[in-house]
């Protein structure tokens, strides 16, 4: 309801007092009305700014934040007003609503955070006054196509990652319809776009009128003729290389129905089809001068560079997005050449030789002069000609000047969106690479902090604080966050290139890898639980993996020799990391000092898993203190790389 | 072909808006002249006084402002016309036609037959009917049922706004109304309220039998808390 019309409810009810002589029923009580104090100024501080108004004026809308009960959410007892913290320009027309009862649309913000407003106070869109609502509808358009062009450009896939796991089809249609991906799809789509052109040009120069050596001027032959093996060559290659195309392009496309209907594989078959037919059809007379004509549409070849060129794009989709203008202007230029074609027959009849044998060849004076070329090859003679052939002369400008200017206005309007997107899309890549930038310096950060040794207690804190970077509440708190979710999950925050190792070397097998201490399912969870431990480089989790899971069978015997382990079955090796991670997850967490363990050796250094020291309480049962045991006596016998902060306590 | 780029490059500047042709000048033309009209009919009412009004009625000063200030947000100009309160009259009863009754509720409020409502009529018609005396609401009542101004009410002006009354309440109703369901009701108040059976009731057979209707005396307090 209108805002007037809480005003007006009083004064309705009261002239309901008319109609009590009239009720033959007694009228039902009045609704319980809460003590009407006077009406109350009510103070909202939008961002300091303050402004003041009738409770009354904001209780017009209950359906709204500030005339419902939700105001009181922002109430501050305290200063006994109202405070927000929004745009105070944005409220000043929120407030406006509330006054006026019309919701005007500010012309120099962005209509976003107009939005974004509207929704915050409870407002609906629709309740912009039509004097603004216009403007509003049209700017939002505008916008939602704007980010409706950036999704399109992102999910188009031009983003250079390819999920890991696509098959040949895939990567072959991504390098034909995107040909900056990859060097190859670029090679090949430079080396299509030169056969177009030379098959162009050859189809153009056959016709040349060359002449012979010999001088022979009564004998003119195109060249075509003259060279007739070069140029059947020559197209040969050209068709050869436009099949081979046209059939990848088959295999590769995700949907072959559609693309087999698509504009640009009908172009390609138009191109390539009149050699085939013209290879099985006889060389006999009747049939020749049909080869002849298909010998033209050689030329739609031409088209093919579409895909080579954007703005052909365009002006295709211009043409198409008009198709009603241009219907429009075919069928006015229809209805006027035959009025005027039989209207200058007609004024042109009596005339002996004259031009004008007939109606439709008066067609053909018709569109000349309409389209202002005016050949000359026929012209009217008669007075009453040349005043009708004039006419038609300046209708013909008119009904012509008509649909173009629409179709000029698309046609930029298209190029100039494609334009934009274009732009958009190259800046769209520095976003990202800006924003993964930002991602990966989080992630570093928390890393580098960890390298730091910043996860030691606090008691040994002092002595780290130099080395560690300072780092704000908000880098505190979210790090917490970061460890606690390493530890629930017992795995490690590293980065690619170590993630991107470990792979590489977990494919490779065991088999370069002299492996650890680790190397046993018995150990296993202890080393995984070490990896769980503070004081390691940021390799280490991974390296952990690696060589843990690189372990073949062999060098766990050789460990296991080594050792004086019992052996345990390989292929459990890895899975049982995985499996029993928390079984001494709190015995070591809180170690300080750790063993160094014993590396690989060809691959650099493995890390060193850490373990408890002796004395750490044996409450993670036998595996604990097989692997402290397994260690030192590994790390007697083999040679030890370590990386940098890694301290060697004593064994 | 000169035309052409003529118009595409107007084109290119003005994409958003008409072109201005000769039918555009044409309507802010007659645009500006009604505008002009408008302004010579515009006129500003001020309300005498608060103490004056203060004293005229029963309200309190605060209940005055109160008041005004909804009055003038919707009535900047200081006067309610007919049309206005056919409005909001459609927007309290959208299930019906209240543009009779608002009509003759209009007719009731403009005391002084000028065909606008100030302020200060609103305001005294409103203290009549919430703050006034049992005798000045029926007189009140009276005079809305009395459609000419004569000071007797007869069949068809009761007619007519019983009539009024109904279409406010549309075609959904139950029971279904039905076509003498109004021609009944009259019947119904006549029978009541003429005492002479003269087939007109006067402003004291009226006062006098609308006293004896306890139902009629006990609703007149309805409304005394509308404020």
């Amino acid at each position: 309801m209108a805002a007037g019309v809480a005003t007006w409810l009083p004064f309705a009810r009261a002239a309901a007092v008319g109609w009590l002589p009239l009720a033959q029923q007694p009228l039902p009580p009045a609704p319980g009305v809460k003590a009407s104090r006077g009406d109350e100024v009510l103070v909202v501080n939008v961002s300091g700014r303050r402004f003041e108004t009738w409770k009354n004026t904001l209780d017009r809308y209950p359906d709204t934040l500030l005339g419902s009960s939700e105001k009181e959410f922002f109430y501050d007892a305290d200063s006994g007003e109202y405070f927000f913290d929004r745009d105070p320009d944005m409220f000043r027309h929120v407030l406006n609503f509330y006054r006026t009862g019309r919701l005007h649309c500010p012309r120099q913000e962005c209509i976003q955070a107009f939005d974004e407003e509207l929704a915050f106070y409870g407002l609906v869109p629709e309740l912009v006054g039509d004097c603004c609502l216009e403007e509003y509808r049209d700017r939002k358009k505008e916008n939602a196509e704007r980010l409706a062009e950036d999704e399109e450009a992102e999910q188009s896939g031009d983003g250079p990652t390819l999920p890991a796991g696509s098959s040949l089809r895939q990567r072959l249609w991504r390098a034909f319809e995107n040909p900056h991906t990859s060097t190859a799809a670029l090679v090949f789509y430079y080396v299509t776009g030169f056969f177009i052109a030379v098959s162009v040009i050859a189809n153009v120069v056959e016709t040349i009128p060359c002449r012979s050596p010999s001088r022979r001027l009564s004998r003119e032959q195109s060249c075509g003729d003259r060279f007739p093996t070069a140029f059947f060559c020559m197209d040969t290659a050209c068709v050869l290389i436009f099949t081979g195309e046209y059939l990848l392009r088959l295999f590769a496309a995700p949907s072959r129905c559609r693309f087999l209907r698509s504009v640009m594989s009908l172009i390609d078959v138009v191109a390539i089809l009149p050699y085939y037919i013209g290879l099985f059809v006889p060389k006999n007379d009747d049939v020749s001068g049909a080869f002849v004509t298909l010998r033209v549409f050689r030329v739609f070849r031409i088209f093919k560079f579409s895909r080579h060129s954007q703005g052909l794009r365009i002006l295709g989709y211009t043409l198409k997005s008009c198709a009603s203008e241009l219907g429009f202007l075919l069928f006015s230029l229809t209805m006027a050449i035959i009025i005027f074609a039989t209207v200058m027959f007609y004024a042109e009849k009596g005339t002996s030789k004259t031009n004008f044998t007939s109606i439709p060849a008066a067609f053909w004076y018709t569109i000349v002069t309409m389209t202002t070329l005016g050949y000359g090859d026929m012209v009217p003679s008669t007075i009453a000609g040349k005043i009708f052939g004039s006419i038609c002369s300046l209708s013909g400008v008119l009904v012509i000047a008509l649909p173009v200017p629409v179709i000029v206005s698309n046609f930029s309007r298209i190029y100039h969106q494609n334009q934009r997107a274009d732009k958009r899309r190259a800046q769209q890549k520095v976003r990202l690479a800006r924003i993964r930038l930002a991602k990966s310096g989080t992630t570093n950060a928390f890393l580098q902090y960890k390298q730091n040794g910043g996860l030691e207690d606090s008691s040994s804190g002092e002595g780290q604080a130099l080395c560690v970077r300072n780092r704000s509440a908000f880098e505190q708190q979210h790090h917490h966050l970061l460890h606690c979710l390493e530890k629930t999950t017992c795995h490690e925050f590293t980065d690619e290139l170590t993630f991107s190792e470990a792979l590489g070397a977990v494919s490779l097998g065991g088999c370069t890898s002299r492996s650890t201490s680790v190397s046993s399912q018995a150990v296993g969870p202890g080393s995984l639980l070490s990896s769980c431990c503070p004081r390691r480089t940021k390799r280490r989790g991974i390296r952990l993996a690696n060589s843990t899971a690189s372990v073949s069978h062999g060098s766990m015997q050789e460990l296991d020799t080594l050792a004086g382990l019992r052996r345990s079955p390989a292929p459990q090796s890895r899975s049982s990391l995985n499996a029993k991670p928390y079984d001494s997850l709190d015995l070591n967490c809180d170690s300080r000092d750790f063993v160094a363990a014993i590396i690989s050796i060809p691959t650099p250094p493995a890390n060193t898993p850490d373990e408890s020291q002796p004395s750490s309480p044996g409450g993670g049962g036998s595996s604990g203190g097989r692997a402290r045991s397994t260690l030192r006596n590994s790390s007697l016998g083999t040679h030890c790389l370590l990386p940098e902060t890694v301290k060697i306590s004593s064994l | 072909m000169g035309a052409v780029m003529g118009t595409f490059s107007s084109l290119q500047t003005k994409q958003r808006r008409p072109s201005k042709d000769i039918a555009w000048w044409y309507y802010q033309y007659q645009r500006d002249k009604i505008e002009d009209e408008l302004e010579m009919t515009m006129v500003c009412h001020r309300p005498e006084g608060l103490e004056q009004l203060e004293a005229q009625t029963n309200f309190t000063k605060r209940e005055l402002q109160v008041l005004y200030r909804g009055f003038k947000n919707e009535c900047p100009s200081g006067a309610v016309n007919e049309e206005t309160f056919k409005q909001i009259y459609a927007q309290f009863f959208p299930h019906g036609d209240a543009s009779t009754y608002a009509h003759y509720l209009f007719n009731a409020f403009d005391t002084t037959q000028t065909g606008s409502v100030k302020f200060e009529d609103f305001v005294t018609a409103l203290s009549i009917l919430l703050r006034g005396t049992v005798h000045e609401k029926l007189r009140w009542t009276f005079n809305l049922y009395d459609i000419n101004k004569d000071g007797y009410i007869n069949k068809e002006e009761m007619m007519d706004i019983v009539k009024a009354i109904y279409d406010m309440m549309g075609k959904y109703t139950y029971p279904v109304l039905k076509e003498d369901t109004p021609r009944q009701h009259v019947d119904v108040f006549f029978q009541k309220m003429d005492k002479n059976k003269d087939g007109i009731v006067t402003l004291d057979e009226f006062l006098e039998s609308c006293q004896e209707d306890d139902n009629i005396m006990r609703s007149l307090q309805l409304f005394q808390n509308v404020m």
